[in-house]
């Protein structure tokens, strides 16, 4: 018993990451309402990208800024330093899923005007008029 | 200038979709103008690229800002990302020239917002093909992504739901991709994937669960973006309800350059030892490819909407796509790669000439080939050879493609996917015998068709010449002819691009 509560608690980031991924999942997939399942998409985005974000994190390490002495000698060894980069990359992937979320709006504001509704089955239903 | 042509490939159509969007009140001629120049700057730097490495015998890196990889981003274009390119740049230049009526007749309004969004996608896929690193990969296949729900909302009505459904199902496919290559990321601290491959080469990771779990959430994201056989519900509907000009430029273009990198990840990141004896499921995709390619034809046969029609049959070329790479062996690779090229060309072919049916007919329905060989020859005639390279008739590219994919099957001893080739290629030859039957012998006097015309029907059996206009036509003969030009010059295209990316350990 020990065991397993050691092993969750030990990679907490990695369970929270896979809980609101299917969390998002369930959103996209059960959810009627298109706003709902654009909510879902974006737990769904989310959640990968606090994966990805908690890799970079280290424990006493410094910002990724080099520090050097008098004569020219680096202060720290590199170890000390936090991963910058998994911050980068997902610095970009929120971008683009603003973007997409966006997008994803537009899209449901246009299907609001020609369907009257956001309800999935009733546009489906709309369109087999 | 000719040692920036990686780079300026990409920025070009960046660039000039940026101008469009600020050319506003200048108007279509000036937008079009504008579209076409920089698509064609794209093919020429395109053009340069491929005669470079075909001329060296070796790939082409281009370094990011000067940064060093694996710390900077990279391009590499080496033979198979050469075809590809000059591939998706003479699609989209085709495309281009071909949009003149059909592009300002789905959109009346803002025409240069949607050339913007034309030039983005092609930019977008360009870079998905030229960059040499997966992260920067995402970036674009989201950029190209973006910009193809920009256009297919361009559609009328219902197009709006099958674009809701595709961005939903895009995104997906996205994020898994994404999540892959954190999981790689984790495992190997790289991102590029020359270095990733380097990495990836040691035993300890060979063995690791966590790779082989980025190794199957990167291909099950490619999978979902390239729409192949029970993750294709998406397609369809999204491709089916676009205009014209979106049709003829996303159909051919998104699903092939997905394969395209489908292939990158199998082959270049992790080898064909890893793929093939690491990955468990790997015997199973030749059963869901074989899957694919039947039910895909199947499916097409019972359309009655010429485009539905067409993106089944996508769905079923996926197949013979998917099941090529997979096979393990030379040929089939071979006919894999072979046939993103011609299959590129012949999507594109039946879609251009399914469009300027429409276009002239009005009726989008498979009634609207009635009598077409009378109405609209050069049409018809095209639509012929595109026809006989989805059968696979020689001496169209089509033929060859399947001749490839046939020699690897039976060398791979796969007997289902052999059976799959034959039985679809007998279902698309049922379907287009059925439609050539109608386009020959065609009743003018079909009411369907009295409606349809431009002018009132009058007597029972007037034949009108109507053919699509020049700029229509055009580029649609340009691609029948490139379809039996491909056809024929096979064994120059294997010699030359082909052989050389042919995997280590095949």
């Amino acid at each position: 018993m020990d065991d397993l509560f050691y092993f969750i608690i030990s990679k907490y980031n990695y369970w929270a990451a896979i809980v609101l991924l299917f969390i998002g999942l369930f959103g996209i997939i059960v959810r009627n309402n298109l706003m709902k399942k654009i909510i879902g998409m974006v737990i769904f985005q989310t959640a990968i990208l606090l994966f990805i974000v908690s890799i970079g994190v280290k424990r006493g390490a410094t910002v990724p800024i080099l520090k050097f002495s008098l004569d020219k000698q680096p202060l720290l060894d590199a170890t000390a330093y936090a991963n910058p980069l998994p911050h980068v990359l997902i610095l970009t992937a929120i971008v683009v899923g603003v973007a997409v979320l966006g997008v994803a709006l537009a899209l449901l504001q246009k299907i609001q005007r020609v369907h009257g509704t956001i309800e999935e089955d009733e546009i489906l239903e709309d369109m087999r008029k | 200038m000719m040692d920036h042509a990686p780079i300026l490939m990409i920025v070009v159509p960046v660039f000039a979709s940026l101008a469009l969007t600020l050319i506003g009140p200048m108007g279509h001629r000036a937008a079009y103008g504008l579209l076409i120049l920089s698509v064609a700057g794209s093919l020429a730097a395109a053009m340069a690229t491929l005669v470079q490495v075909v001329w060296t015998g070796q790939a082409v890196h281009y370094r990011m800002g000067d940064w060093v990889p694996p710390m900077g981003i990279e391009l590499v274009i080496d033979h198979l990302s050469a075809g590809v390119l000059v591939m998706i740049s003479g699609c989209a230049l085709l495309t281009a020239i071909y949009s003149m009526h059909t592009a300002r007749q789905d959109n009346p309004d803002r025409l240069n917002h949607y050339y913007a969004l034309f030039a983005l996608l092609v930019a977008g896929l360009m870079g998905m093909t030229a960059t040499g690193d997966v992260f920067n990969l995402y970036v674009l296949l989201e950029i190209s992504a973006l910009s193809s729900y920009g256009l297919l909302a361009r559609g009328k009505g219902r197009a709006y739901y099958a674009t809701f459904r595709y961005l939903m199902m895009g995104t997906i496919g996205a994020s898994f991709y994404l999540l892959g290559v954190g999981y790689l990321y984790i495992m190997t601290g790289s991102l590029n994937m020359a270095d990733l491959a380097e990495i990836l080469k040691r035993p300890e990771l060979g063995a690791s669960v966590n790779v082989r779990i980025g190794f199957t959430l990167i291909i099950l994201g490619v999978w979902i973006k390239m729409a192949l056989f029970p993750l294709h519900a998406w397609m369809p509907n999204a491709y089916s309800r676009a205009g014209t000009t979106t049709a003829c430029l996303i159909a051919p273009l998104m699903t092939k350059v997905s394969v395209y990198v489908m292939l990158r990840i199998m082959f270049t990141v992790f080898s064909v030892d890893y793929v093939f004896q690491q990955i468990a499921w790997s015997r199973l995709v030749i059963y869901l490819a074989s899957a694919a390619a039947v039910l895909g034809m199947i499916t097409a046969l019972s359309q009655r909407d010429l485009r539905k029609m067409l993106t089944y049959i996508i769905v079923a070329e996926i197949g013979y796509l998917t099941g090529g790479a997979w096979l393990a062996n030379t040929a089939g690779y071979t006919g894999a790669v072979y046939h993103i090229l011609a299959d590129g060309l012949m999507t594109l072919c039946l879609f251009m000439a399914v469009g300027a049916i429409i276009y002239r007919t009005g009726v989008s329905t498979s009634a609207a080939m009635e009598g077409i060989f009378q109405r609209m020859p050069v049409t018809a005639g095209v639509f012929l050879i595109a026809a006989a390279s989805v059968v696979g008739i020689p001496p169209t590219c089509g033929f060859f493609s399947k001749w490839y994919l046939l020699q690897g099957a039976v060398q791979a001893g796969e007997w289902v996917f052999v059976a799959a080739l034959i039985i679809a290629g007998l279902v698309a030859a049922t379907l287009f015998f059925r439609l050539l039957e109608r386009a020959f012998f065609g009743r003018l006097d079909d009411p369907v068709m009295a409606t349809g015309s431009e002018e009132p029907h009058t007597g029972a059996r007037t034949i009108r010449l109507n053919e699509a206009p020049l700029t229509m036509l055009l580029p649609l003969v340009f691609t029948g002819a490139a379809l039996l030009g491909l056809g024929i010059y096979t064994n120059e295209v294997v010699r030359y691009l082909i052989r050389w990316s042919v995997p280590a350990g095949m």
